[in-house]
């Protein structure tokens, strides 16, 4: 058992937004978020790197547990937990740097100065993104260079780059072409023997080709959670059934 | 017909200030003109001296320029680090409630008559320094520097605060994932994202520093001198300006065309100042959109 949500409440000020939301993950597993716009995926998400504790007001309950410890302890070094836990977004976002301070950027601030061992990372990274030959000849260039597909799969790579047992991943093809699109689902599906991933989507062919398990969010509950294949073939609740179908949503 | 009446009177409003821009440019370029058909061009950007009231006239602008730049420096060496710290912390640190009090607070700084800073620096922190610096005399450009620094103050930290809060919060929480603290990905991510907007700032503050008259008249001196030695009395070229301009030098002399020489080369570090400023935002802009 990896990863576990437990009877998780969240409030954005005054604003319930999940509502006890029970849910666990197991290790080197694709599982996809899915449901309508404002239903709560990305506040979910987020809570597993404690990126929403930079939100003034938002307030958590319940427990995230990550191979039994929770992450909400007050024992706990945020940033050592975001080190193990890596997150690409909806848009891809390098820094104002070029290619290879880009990936070699978590390295960096985490303490390693050692040359080689930030080169040997940062090519590494950028193999397993899928991103190498298209860059390796100009890791000097700026990032904002490369193609909106290129600068995402290098999110990924820096995202690898510090090593971390789980990816999260905020709807990382939505803005892209796609080719590029399918290029990112390709690398998850590579990822997934090292790597224990989430990942939001609105696609519903993205969200059964990549995952094996699939949780369908309504409003703010956790409507239905089980393997892909069964949610998207044989849904249990009628609300699933509707979404999946395009009824609404 | 009212509607017609209300357009020609903004067009002529808009017209009025093109025409008194221009208008001032063209007595500026004329008087510098007929200056420099008596002092060599050569001369007046090489030579070391400048003596134009005296007998021994010597037409070197280089003095005014080191004072100036000397009063400038200073200013910038306090106002930038010190600003740039406090646009961190407003934009990165301070609790929502701390910044919506300690922002406007700070661009009061910028509100107090200048003539107000030139008469602390002259009267306070000049004498203040000396009890450190027994060598400091009671006209210098460490003092007026010092207190120019604390005018652009708020021009640099608030310009900066304003750029590094316009850095999209996707590159801020793009850090964060990655284990980085707070400073780090203030120095490392939002300092660079900001760079046009924190330089642009900088910049607009040195032409602030540049063009200041009233601090380094009061506090500097009016001994133009080629000197980076911040303890003695200088003249800036503003401040020759004034001295010459409130004077009794007869208006069609050399020495009243002077102003117009020293004005001139003023103008033209400004403009030159503004255009890099220009280039540098056009230059960053695109960059997230
Ligand atoms: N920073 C915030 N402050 C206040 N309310 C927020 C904040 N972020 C999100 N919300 C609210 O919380 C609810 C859930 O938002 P969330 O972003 O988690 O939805 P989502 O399922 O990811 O939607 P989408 O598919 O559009 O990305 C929404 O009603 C949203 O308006
Ligand atoms: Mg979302």
């Amino acid at each position: 058992m990896k990863i576990e949500a437990k009877n998780v409440k969240f409030f954005y000020g005054q604003d319930q937004v999940l509502k006890d939301i029970s849910m666990s993950i197991k290790k080197n597993t694709v599982t996809a978020l899915i449901g309508p716009s404002g239903c709560g995926k990305s506040t979910f998400l987020r809570l597993f790197n404690r990126m929403n504790d930079l939100i003034e007001g938002a307030r958590l309950e319940g427990e995230i547990l990550i191979d039994g410890v929770d992450i909400y302890n007050k024992n706990i070094n945020v940033n050592e937990l975001r080190k193990t836990i890596g997150m690409v977004f909806q848009k891809p976002n390098p820094f104002p740097k070029t290619i290879y301070e880009n990936v070699a950027y978590g390295l960096k601030v985490n303490g390693v100065s050692d040359k080689n061992i930030i080169e040997e990372s940062v090519e590494q990274s950028l193999k397993q993104a899928a991103l190498w030959e298209e860059v390796k000849d100009k890791l000097k260039k700026s990032a904002f260079a490369l193609s909106g597909g290129q600068q995402q799969r290098l999110c990924i790579a820096r995202a690898l780059a510090v090593k971390p047992s789980i990816l999260l991943m905020d709807e990382p093809a939505s803005a892209l072409d796609p080719i590029s699109s399918i290029k990112i689902e390709e690398l998850i599906y590579q990822l997934k023997s090292s790597y224990t991933i989430l990942i939001v989507t609105h696609n519903m062919q993205q969200a059964s080709r990549t995952s094996d398990k699939t949780a369908f969010f309504y409003m703010g509950e956790l409507v239905e959670f089980d393997d892909t294949r069964t949610l998207f073939t044989n849904p249990k609740k009628e609300r699933t059934q509707n979404y999946i179908t395009g009824r609404f949503g | 017909m009212k509607e017609k009446i209300i357009e020609k009177l903004l067009l002529f409003c808009a017209l009025l200030t093109i025409f008194t821009t221009l208008g001032i440019i063209a007595v500026l370029l004329i008087q510098s003109f007929n200056f420099f058909k008596e002092v060599s061009f050569f001369d007046f950007v090489t030579d070391t001296e400048w003596t134009p009231l005296f007998s021994n006239k010597r037409y070197g602008i280089l003095p005014l320029l080191s004072g100036t730049l000397l009063t400038t420096l200073i200013a910038v060496l306090v106002a930038v680090p010190i600003g740039l710290i406090i646009a961190i912390y407003l934009s990165e640190y301070a609790p929502k409630k701390v910044r919506s009090i300690l922002k406007p607070s700070l661009e009061i700084l910028a509100a107090v008559p200048t003539v107000v800073y030139g008469y602390f620096a002259l009267v306070y922190v000049t004498p203040f320094l000396q009890s450190i610096f027994p060598s400091l005399s009671g006209f210098n450009s460490l003092s007026p520097g010092l207190m120019m620094g604390i005018m652009i103050l708020p021009l640099v930290s608030s310009l900066s605060e304003d750029a590094l809060y316009a850095v999209p919060k996707f590159l801020k929480e793009g850090s964060f994932a990655l284990g980085a603290t707070r400073f780090q990905t203030a120095w490392k991510v939002m300092v660079p994202a900001a760079f046009s907007g924190i330089a642009v700032s900088v910049i607009l503050a040195i032409s602030r520093a540049i063009g200041e008259t009233m601090i380094v008249a009061i506090a500097a001196g009016q001994q133009p001198r080629l000197t980076f030695n911040p303890f003695v009395p200088v003249e800036t070229a503003t401040t020759y300006i004034v001295q010459v301009s409130s004077g009794d030098v007869p208006h069609d002399s050399i020495e009243y065309r002077t102003i117009f020489a020293v004005g001139m080369s003023l103008f033209v570090i400004t403009l030159i100042l503004n255009n890099i400023s220009f280039w540098l935002k056009r230059k960053y802009q695109a960059t997230y959109s």
